[in-house]
């Protein structure tokens, strides 16, 4: 029993947060579901939280840790979504309304297959392009990848009505979307705190120095792109079970951007951070939509865009510094989980990380500047 | 051939009509420590960025130990033997030191462990990381940055970024040891230790080093022979003191 108390106290419990969160969740909420106790609404919003946070996670690994900024991460999921429910609806005769589990691990082995072979095809050109360019090229290739969906013949994909896809109708759909979400977690948590891991933050540090030191960048670059490709378009999967309906216009633009968005304010190279973030603005975002119905309905984006504008200034206005450092997520965990502090030990449990307001200003700067020129073609820069 | 570490044969690079190096052919031997020297512009870093497969040659090749590496991405070149540091300081800014310097332990063979064993976390992950960790520490001990080494390398005072970019160019285990202005920035005091270290990395290490500097008191303190460079050619090279004192070699610096 004492031996067991020592090995307890030298666990490196931060390095389970992730793990300890989601399995929380999902130790809660499904008793609540099985006892019928959880509305309907309670259980969609459970499973796009789910959903949105493996997109978060997936697309941090290639903004927060590769250090390159990608547009298009909407376009994979849309690519895992009507795979993923292709894949479905073919073998829906074989397994008809049982609501077996065999057909959605298909489908998801399909879809994030798939995805990751395109994530590799989008890695290919970021090995040469850099900052803006790259966003434009992932940007381009999202928008592709919803025309050609939207214009495929009606008997492969749809076509532009969408794919009607079997719904896996079952109240566990949102515990698996959480199973994944920790599958997730371990993936990239692990890749990323190994000497694969160092290797790419140093790519992302310094690109020149890192070759100098004998990393092989186009490899580590393309598993980046891969394993976010391919978590992303088993979150697109995920999607299409869930909706029992896939539309390729839902994947446009502004979901990559939202997803951006969860990214940037988690904090680049913090997946803790990516998760509650990712958790948040969904939240808002529905909360908002059944909220504000019938006229204020307009006011939706307006209240929105507030919050996120008071986000971001809460967390990089120099006046709130102290306030911050007192009243920190951080803090409160290692004062939970690590009483004394000693500061000579090795930092084996720290994270790799960009310190939040270097990397946003990096990326709403390039952002900035992406977006003004899609959005003004006739303003672009003639200098 | 074998004689000499490194052996570059009409070595130049040209950029559109400029000649940036032409007809460079040093011989290095073993375990010496070699300056090349030479007013702004003469081309020296063009020479380390030829050496590390920055820039491919225009005419000529090198050899290291016998085996021509021109041509080679600059990880080959890496791995066959050269390391390198830079004129313009380039740490991995947002690691901590000692992670710097397990950047560079990255390729080495004792250090392998596949992506499958890292994602799984079996054993050889946590073996392997562990030793790269102590043996990340034991280069920084040999450069007094043991301390340091939970800092952001971007926290460093400049003198310790040079020492750790030095260690983590070392810690990839080189034949051949290429340091671009090792002493830039750095006080007489700072310049003295220095000097020491790289004697001490030289015989610790067993390696051959190449440096590009301006500090004449160290170019004088440690280097056994030099190659002064001027517009690109080679304008004189041979022991230290010699060159130092050839009359081409003042008028370059100093004008008529």
């Amino acid at each position: 029993m004492k031996n067991l108390a020592v090995t307890l106290k030298k666990v490196k419990w931060k390095h389970f947060i992730n793990y300890i969160a989601i399995a929380l969740v999902i130790a809660i909420f499904t008793p609540l579901s099985l006892g019928g106790s959880l509305p309907l609404t309670s259980r969609l919003l459970l499973e796009k939280i789910a959903m949105n946070i493996l997109l978060a996670l997936s697309l941090s690994l290639v903004v927060g840790f590769l250090g390159e900024l990608s547009l298009g991460h909407a376009g994979f999921m849309c690519i895992g979504a009507y795979l993923g429910g292709k894949v479905a609806l073919l073998l829906e005769t074989n397994f008809n309304g049982d609501n077996s589990i065999v057909p959605f691990i298909l489908a998801l082995i399909v879809g994030a297959a798939v995805a990751g072979l395109f994530g590799f095809i989008i890695g290919l050109p970021a090995l040469r392009l850099k900052g803006d360019y790259l966003a434009i090229v992932t940007l381009a290739f999202g928008e592709i990848v919803k025309t050609v969906f939207e214009n495929s013949s009606e008997g492969t994909f749809g076509g532009p009505k969408g794919l009607k896809t079997p719904r896996f109708d079952n109240i566990y759909l949102f515990i698996i979307g959480f199973f994944l979400v920790l599958l997730c977690i371990f993936i990239i948590q692990n890749l990323i705190r190994s000497k694969h891991g160092r290797a790419i933050t140093a790519i992302r540090d310094n690109e020149i120095a890192a070759r100098a030191m004998g990393i092989n960048v186009t490899k580590y670059k393309l598993v980046g792109f891969i394993v976010s490709a391919a978590f992303a378009g088993a979150a697109g999967v995920f999607y299409s079970f869930a909706n029992n309906y896939v539309r390729a216009s839902v994947f446009d633009y502004n979901y990559s951007i939202e997803i951006l968005i969860m990214v940037v304010i988690g904090g680049m190279g913090n997946l803790t951070g990516t998760i509650c973030s990712a958790v948040a603005v969904t939240f808002v975002n529905t909360k908002l939509q059944t909220m504000l119905t019938g006229d204020l309905a307009v006011l939706k984006d307006i209240v929105y865009a507030l919050i996120l504008v008071v986000i971001i200034i809460y967390n990089n206005a120099p006046a709130l510094k102290g306030f911050r450092e007192k009243y920190n997520f951080r803090n409160l965990l290692n004062k939970l989980f690590k009483p004394k502090s000693s500061t000579d030990k090795d930092d084996e449990g720290a994270w790799h990380r960009v310190p939040t307001k270097i990397a946003m200003d990096e990326v709403l700067s390039i952002d900035l500047k992406v977006v003004e020129s899609t959005m003004n073609p006739d303003k672009e820069d003639k200098s | 051939m074998q004689e000499y570490v490194l052996e570059t044969k009409g070595l130049g690079i040209s950029f559109g009509g400029l000649k940036a190096a032409q007809d460079i052919n040093l011989k290095i031997k073993k375990n010496e420590i070699y300056g090349l020297i030479g007013p702004n512009g003469a081309g020296k870093t063009t020479i380390f960025n030829m050496l590390t497969g920055v820039y491919k040659p225009t005419t000529g090749t090198f050899f290291l130990n016998g085996e021509e590496l021109k041509g080679l991405s600059q990880e080959k070149i890496n791995h066959k033997g050269i390391a390198r540091t830079f004129q313009n300081i380039r740490l991995f800014n947002n690691m901590t030191v000692v992670r710097n310097v397990m950047v560079g332990l990255h390729d080495r063979p004792e250090f392998k462990c596949s992506l499958i064993e890292s994602l799984l976390r079996l054993p050889r992950h946590f073996k392997v990381e562990h030793a790269m960790r102590e043996r990340a520490k034991e280069l920084l001990d040999i450069f007094g940055l043991l301390e340091d080494r939970n800092n952001l390398a971007y926290n460093l005072p400049y003198g310790k970024q040079r020492k750790l970019e030095i260690a983590r160019a070392i810690a990839t285990h080189p034949k051949l040891l290429l340091l671009d202005e090792p002493a830039a920035g750095m006080n007489p005091q700072e310049t003295a230790e220095l000097m020491d270290t790289i004697r001490f990395v030289r015989d610790k290490f067993d390696m051959t080093i190449l440096l590009i500097e301006h500090d004449m008191s160290l170019v004088t303190g440690i280097c056994d022979n030099v190659t002064v460079l001027n517009f690109g050619m080679t304008l004189a090279e041979g022991r230290v003191t010699d060159t130092l004192n050839n009359p081409e070699v003042i008028k370059a610096y100093l004008g008529d």
